[in-house]
């Protein structure tokens, strides 16, 4: 094997990195979320305030740890629509247990571990059974949602008795900054940095790219998948008990559509439906834009009843911007020879 | 040469970026004739039919149509003008019936706003009456390959052709089902439809064809009368050199060195059975046969890819026999797939990454980390020594041409230092030097000790490069070729299973 071990010298480069595409697109979005600012500061003197923009960092926080999630997961080129019900549940059982007895810390850590359980089935559906995991978890979404309304028997879990301690998780600050913005910042910071860099997530790329190469090299793509399911549920578990803690309440109808949200956060931020590429930074701008786009509609007292349909074209104009200039970079390759 | 032409193809050139697929290629097809269009692969064969079916365009030249010149923008314009083409791969919708097959186009065409069922069965059974029995109702899908590619046949005639393009249909036939073939082949010849018939079998050619047309490296070489040619005569002008020159020396020492793997018994309980064979040391060997003769499902079990039911793998004569893929891989015998954009590479992922991909723990540091300075060693290092061209290593493998695709999926199980790399078709679709080039490598590493198993449907390049080869047919070994025994017609008559008389058993 000597003529392999012909070394020609590594060619450094710098800059450019695994998710170079990707960076272009991050680029993008923080242009278009700074355009918006620069607009909204004139249109209401509220909007460049502390509080204005504590409360939108505070708005999708919690949401920002399901979207890591999600992103995960769309990389993979699965999907989960049970999110918002999951995130619910987690709650409904946190503060079942805690209203049965339980100190909060261990009732929280049961609920996330039944939301981990949640994922673990559906991930059995999609591995074992073959099932697409859209279809897996509109079941799921469903059936979850009708579990906890069948625990609370339809009525908000009154938790006002629940520790400082505890809630400190969700209403406490440090140095003035929300105890919620922290968690958020250190999962994503944890999570970006993995998935740049750990061998687990680069599986995760792989199969999403292209599942039969990433079998014929030996990758066993449905431990993958299963492990992407799990992880989407389990982070969504963690974000249901910091609501509990913020709220004091586990209401049975909480997160319904929440889903949406957090699929058009990180579609906008890049990833790709079809699997194989996503960022986290990418996907925590989408959910940025979104939360900027709300605010302002807000401010500028637009009729809630338009509100939506506001958003809905947002979205729609925000990725095909995207899909454009994505697609006009491709054009500039090469294409291969032959045929 | 202008005698009644029902098509002619005048001083066609194309280029795919640097590959000059066709130069100055002149055709021309007379009515009622049955016309032989030969060339190894990627002497421009397909290339040329693309073109006249508007599927590509010409950089240069022009086609006339019954003398007429003829602008074919789109496959859609070829049916107009009365072209039909039978492609190699078979295009029909799996789910739908035999006659929802038969009148797509006539439904695409359709003005009316509901389906006309009566209607679409007619024409369906007409179109199969001369041809055979199909049942018009049946799922397409549940056809054997020789009935869909009769179905592929009679969609095109109801398109009311007067030119028929066959590109290698009896590659997935049988015997009994192509003798079918040439009946057909020669009732449409005399309803006055002229016919370009692509193929690499010359046994065929000469007895079914009028004229030979024989391209190389994209020109023109010849066109003559079946009657004034032979086969020998052919194959040296489709070849335009010596074998030797080819391909790189054979290694005679094999012959006599030792088994380095052995397959014993293998069957997977469907499509292979009581598989036996071995690979020597230092030894390039070929996997031959017919298409959905078994030769993949075979590779793909002696690797863990498909589940096996019985039999055994050594590997130096130790029991490696693999459950999983990544056993195989850890054993030392790694899968190349025939299917390279879509199992072979990540094609948008980078270069850099698809190379660490088999054993990405060999470029990761202790807690699961991926190094990216030790990602982008690997991947310079397997580079340089497979001679990839490429801009960085970050680009993405789609920007590479097909050739370079293939190394970089090649780099990928060199990656793992694999003591047995199994092949399936690693030139298909690459360019002539390219492939040449693959060859040398292979070669390469079969001297330097790693053994090599090819499966290749191209004769000529499994003759070429390797030392000896077995062949299947229906999922068994036939038999085994080595030395002068190795030509086309002796592998062909094993893999088709005609006259046993010196066939060597396994």
């Amino acid at each position: 094997m000597s003529a392999m071990e012909e070394i020609s010298r590594p060619q450094p480069r710098f800059g450019i990195q695994w998710r170079s595409l990707g960076n272009m697109r991050e680029l993008g979005l923080v242009l278009i979320i700074l355009a918006l600012c620069v607009v909204m500061s004139f249109a209401s003197p509220y909007f460049l305030t502390w509080t204005n923009f504590r409360a939108m960092l505070l708005s999708f926080s919690i949401e920002g740890i399901v979207v890591v999630g999600m992103t995960v997961l769309l990389i993979v080129g699965a999907i989960d629509l049970s999110v918002g019900s999951v995130v619910c549940f987690s709650m409904v059982v946190g503060g079942f247990f805690f209203l049965a007895g339980l100190d909060p810390w261990s009732a929280s850590l049961l609920a996330i571990a039944a939301c981990a359980a949640i994922g673990v089935l559906m991930a059995l559906c999609v591995t074992r059974i073959g099932l697409h995991s859209f279809i897996v978890s509109l079941a799921f979404m469903v059936i979850v949602r009708g579990l906890c309304l069948a625990i609370t028997g339809g009525t908000p879990l009154s938790l006002f008795s629940l520790p400082a301690s505890f809630k400190f998780i969700g209403q406490g600050t440090v140095y003035g900054i929300p105890v919620v913005i922290i968690i958020f910042a250190v999962v994503v910071a944890i999570f970006d940095f993995l998935l740049r860099k750990a061998t687990v997530f680069r599986k995760v790329f792989y199969t999403g790219s292209n599942e039969k190469a990433a079998e014929y090299s030996g990758i066993r793509t449905n431990r993958v998948k299963f492990f992407c399911i799990v992880l989407c549920s389990t982070l969504a578990g963690v974000a249901g008990v910091i609501y509990m803690a913020r709220f004091g309440a586990a209401t049975p109808t909480f997160g319904l559509g929440m889903e949406l949200n957090i699929i058009a956060a990180a579609v906008i931020g890049g990833a790709s439906l079809k699997g194989g590429s996503g960022t986290i930074l990418g996907a925590i701008l989408g959910m940025a834009l979104l939360s900027v786009v709300s605010s302002s509609l807000i401010l500028l007292d637009v009729s809630p009843y338009w509100q939506d349909t506001i958003r809905g074209l947002i979205l729609l104009a925000a990725v095909s911007f995207d899909h454009v200039l994505h697609n006009r970079k491709k054009a500039g390759a090469p294409r291969p020879a032959g045929q | 040469m202008s005698q009644s032409l029902a098509l002619e193809a005048r001083n066609i050139s194309k280029a795919f970026g640097p590959v000059q697929a066709l130069s100055d290629v002149t055709f021309g097809l007379r009515k009622g004739e049955v016309h032989a269009l030969v060339g190894e692969n990627g002497a421009g064969k397909s290339t040329l039919m693309n073109i006249i079916d508007g599927i590509l365009k010409p950089d240069a030249g022009e086609i006339l149509i019954d003398g007429e010149k003829a602008d074919i923008v789109s496959p859609e314009k070829a049916q107009r003008l009365g072209i039909g083409f039978v492609h190699q791969e078979i295009a029909l919708c799996p789910d739908i019936s035999v006659a929802e097959n038969i009148s797509m186009a006539a439904t695409n065409r359709r003005r009316a706003f509901l389906m006309n069922y009566a209607e679409t069965r007619a024409r369906a059974e007409a179109a199969l009456n001369d041809l055979g029995v199909v049942d018009p109702h049946a799922r397409t899908g549940d056809l054997s390959i020789s009935e869909q590619q009769i179905v592929e046949i009679a969609k095109a005639l109801t398109l009311d052709c007067s030119i028929l393009i066959l590109d290698e249909p009896t590659a997935a036939l049988t015997e009994r089902e192509a003798v079918k073939l040439f009946d057909i082949m020669a009732r449409l010849k005399q309803r006055g439809i002229s016919i370009i018939y692509i193929s690499h079998r010359m046994a065929e050619i000469f007895a079914h064809c009028d004229r030979i047309t024989v391209l190389r490296d994209g020109r023109h070489v010849c066109t003559k009368d079946v009657a004034e040619t032979d086969p020998e005569d052919i194959v040296r002008r489709m070849v335009g050199r010596h074998l030797g020159d080819l391909y790189p020396p054979k290694n005679a020492a094999s012959a006599t060195a030792g088994d380095l793997l052995a397959v014993e018994n293998l069957s997977d309980g469907e499509r292979f059975a009581d598989v036996s064979f071995a690979l020597r040391q230092g030894e390039i060997l070929g996997i031959a046969g017919l298409i959905g003769a078994g030769r993949t499902e075979i590779a793909l079990g002696l690797c863990g890819l498909r589940p096996t039911v019985s039999g055994k793998v050594r590997l130096d004569g130790e029991d490696i026999t693999p459950q999983t893929y990544s056993q195989s891989i850890a054993a030392g015998v790694v899968y190349l797939s025939e299917d390279r954009k879509g199992a072979g590479v990540f094609v948008d992922l980078p270069i850099a990454a698809n190379v660490s991909a088999l054993a990405i723990e060999q470029v990761s540091r202790k807690p699961g980390l991926v190094s990216r300075s030790r990602e982008q060693a690997q991947a310079a290092r397997l580079g340089a020594a497979l001679k990839l061209k490429c801009g960085s290593l970050d680009d993405a493998v789609s920007t590479l041409s097909g050739g370079n695709q293939q190394k970089v999926a090649l780099a990928k199980l060199l990656s793992v230092g694999p003591k047995v790399i199994v092949l399936d078709e690693p030139t298909r679709g690459v360019d002539v030097g390219a492939k040449a080039e693959i060859h040398r490598i292979l070669r390469d590493l079969a001297s330097r000790g790693t053994g090599i198993i090819v499966i290749s449907s191209e004769l000529p390049e499994l003759i070429g490069l390797c030392d000896r080869a077995i062949v299947v047919r229906e999922g068994r070994i036939a038999g085994e070729v080595t030395g002068d025994d190795m030509n086309e017609e002796e592998i062909i008559r094993l893999a088709s299973g005609v006259g046993q008389k010196n066939g060597r058993g396994a």
